[in-house]
């Protein structure tokens, strides 16, 4: 009970410090138990894996920098895995951040039907589980699928699409912007956020759309795109469901063989979990680095309101 | 002049916007309409060219078939389960951690939050697998439990971070007059709190649906068991090279285990939209 009386007030005090920490560690206590447990002793586990020969039901011995130097030196899929997974970050990320902002800007002028088109956008991402993956599997079937069908009636011939290694990554990259409609929803939501009275006054000026555009809108999304953008590479860094189940095993998946697709072969078909923990903590350090980078580029090119 | 040329240059803009935006949603829509189209074919009619979208004649075998194809029923009821027990943990474990981190002061409380947010940049596989060697030695492999343990362990701190958020914008005001009348803290969670927030709640509730509805990864890990099997999992089984793969069958066990999502977006739409706004721009 909050106590407002000032005799014993320090001592009150005290027990009014101590109630709201300790009700405070028991609110928080699933989240606290699940960090520990959960994340950071596996965390600390993984590290120390990372330098035995471990395997499933092993807990194997001390080998040092041995897993590190062989990733590094003896393994050539470590090697395509990176490009690979490279690649789709450099590809998918921007397109995604373009494609959401373009749809989101041409989708917030007043027009008709605005409702319907949203949700032609959105539920695709809804969707997003193996039941699509596979429908695009099937859509990109150099046969039988939907896609080289339409192209054959305008005469042109598709390509092997997730069967060919100069189309696959491509083809899973066009996967996965199908299912962006999430990103178009949020940037339609900053653009809304951007105050009228500023086009309002930059229009009095003679400015045209361009110029809005270029000094008023993107200046002002830039909060939102840094923070999503950032939140996309790590997810990007991770892609695994698509070339999984679409191109493992065939002629694809030379080009689709992602860092997560090695890390899960180690860990999981050939045992060897202490090589697969030293390729995690690779790719930490990586995320590390690259979102340092990107966090000290963002003050010369996100714009918060306040300013 | 000026004020002519601009007049022009909206109208020519709003013809193309119209343009892309509905050639963009058909390419959006296409694929969920043949998936629909195949779904009710008879396989002779599924290679046929030129392509048919309404099939003649309509068959609900597939459906049928598919279903008996692999134990469907039991995956379907094993993936509501998961879906129901996980959502649950979620909605309740984030609203209460959440709570803690808004209303209750300890000098623990802003590096903690810090500590809820760098959780946010963890990629997983840095916990996947000694979590998996846990969860074995733990005997815990083959069940539910690495599925669900982490919804009941603070529901994930993208959910405790958009819910800290909107406690904060309660006034404490209702908390203390709460107090006065002689509720407890957790009674002040309860009528006040929870209630306030409710639509944030609603969109918590619907993305940890939809996550727990299409994990894949989870289940492919931790279920060894057939009969645990969710739906991810079991439509693997009609997933063979494109040339000789039971597309209809897949199309249609596809479609089943679609529309109930595609349901519950048109029945909850407003807290969708809500859910990815608040989440991606608070940020």
């Amino acid at each position: 009970m909050k106590n407002n009386r000032k005799e014993g007030g320090g001592r009150k005090r005290s027990a009014i410090v101590k109630r709201q920490n300790r009700l405070f560690f028991l609110y928080i206590s699933p989240w606290l138990i699940g960090f520990l447990g959960l994340t950071l002793f596996p965390m600390c586990y993984s590290l120390y894996l990372s330098f035995t020969d471990s395997a499933i039901g092993d807990s194997g011995m001390w080998i040092g920098m041995k897993n590190y130097l062989d990733i590094l030196s003896a393994d050539d899929k470590f090697r395509s895995a990176i490009r690979n997974t490279v690649i789709y970050v450099c590809a998918f990320v921007p397109l995604s951040m373009i494609f959401g902002i373009s749809i989101a800007m041409i989708l917030n002028q007043n027009l008709k039907g605005r409702g319907i088109f949203r949700v032609a956008f959105y539920i695709p991402s809804i969707c997003a589980g193996v039941a699509v993956t596979l429908l695009w599997g099937w859509i990109f079937s150099p046969e039988y699928g939907l896609l080289n069908y339409l192209l054959s009636l305008i005469g042109v011939q598709g390509p092997k699409w997730l069967l060919d290694p100069k189309w696959a990554m491509f083809s899973i990259v066009l996967i996965n912007l199908w299912t962006q409609g999430n990103t178009i929803i949020i940037f339609l939501a900053g653009l809304q956020d951007i105050p009228q009275s500023l086009y309002e006054s930059a229009s009095i000026d003679g400015a045209s759309w361009w110029q809005k555009t270029r000094n008023i809108t993107l200046p002002l999304l830039t909060p939102t795109l840094y923070f999503n953008m950032l939140l996309g590479m790590i997810g990007a860094f991770q892609m695994f469901n698509q070339p999984f189940l679409l191109t493992r095993g065939t002629s694809g998946e030379s080009a689709t063989y992602t860092y997560m697709m090695h890390t899960y072969n180690f860990a999981f078909r050939y045992g060897r979990t202490g090589y697969a923990c030293a390729l995690a903590w690779i790719l930490l350090l990586a995320i590390f680095a690259v979102t340092f980078v990107v966090q000290k580029s963002s003050k010369g090119w996100v714009h918060y309101m306040d300013e | 002049m000026i004020r002519k040329n601009n007049r022009f240059g909206e109208v020519v803009r709003k013809f193309f916007s119209y343009l892309i935006l509905i050639g963009l949603s058909a390419v959006f829509l296409l694929p969920f309409f043949w998936m629909l189209s195949t779904a009710f074919k008879t396989p002779d009619q599924i290679y046929k060219i030129p392509l048919r979208w309404i099939p003649r004649p309509a068959t609900l075998d597939n459906i049928i078939k598919g279903w008996k194809y692999v134990d469907f029923t039991r995956y379907t009821l094993n993936t509501i389960f998961i879906t129901v027990v996980g959502t649950c943990g979620t909605v309740l474990s984030s609203s209460l951690v959440a709570y803690g981190f808004a209303r209750f002061r300890s000098k623990y409380s802003e590096p903690l939050f810090m500590i809820v947010l760098a959780t946010l940049m963890l990629p997983t596989q840095v916990t996947l697998i000694p979590a998996y060697m846990m969860y074995t030695k733990l005997g815990f492999l083959d069940t539910y439990l690495p599925l669900l343990l982490p919804s009941w362990l603070g529901g994930g701190a993208f959910n405790i971070f958009l819910l800290r958020q909107f406690f904060r914008g309660i006034p404490r005001e209702l908390d203390e007059a709460a107090m006065i009348d002689g509720c407890g803290s957790l009674g002040i969670f309860v009528r006040i709190l929870l209630p306030a927030v409710k639509p944030a709640l609603t969109s918590v509730g619907i993305m940890a649906l939809i996550g727990n509805w299409n994990d894949f990864m989870g289940p492919l890990i931790y279920l060894n068991s057939e009969t645990k099997y969710t739906i991810s999992i079991g439509l693997q089984y009609f997933n063979n090279s494109y040339g000789t793969g039971k597309v209809n069958l897949l199309m249609a066990v596809s479609v089943v285990t679609v529309i109930p999502l595609i349901i519950l977006f048109f029945c909850a739409q407003k807290y969708f939209v809500q859910g990815i706004t608040v989440s991606g721009i608070k940020g």
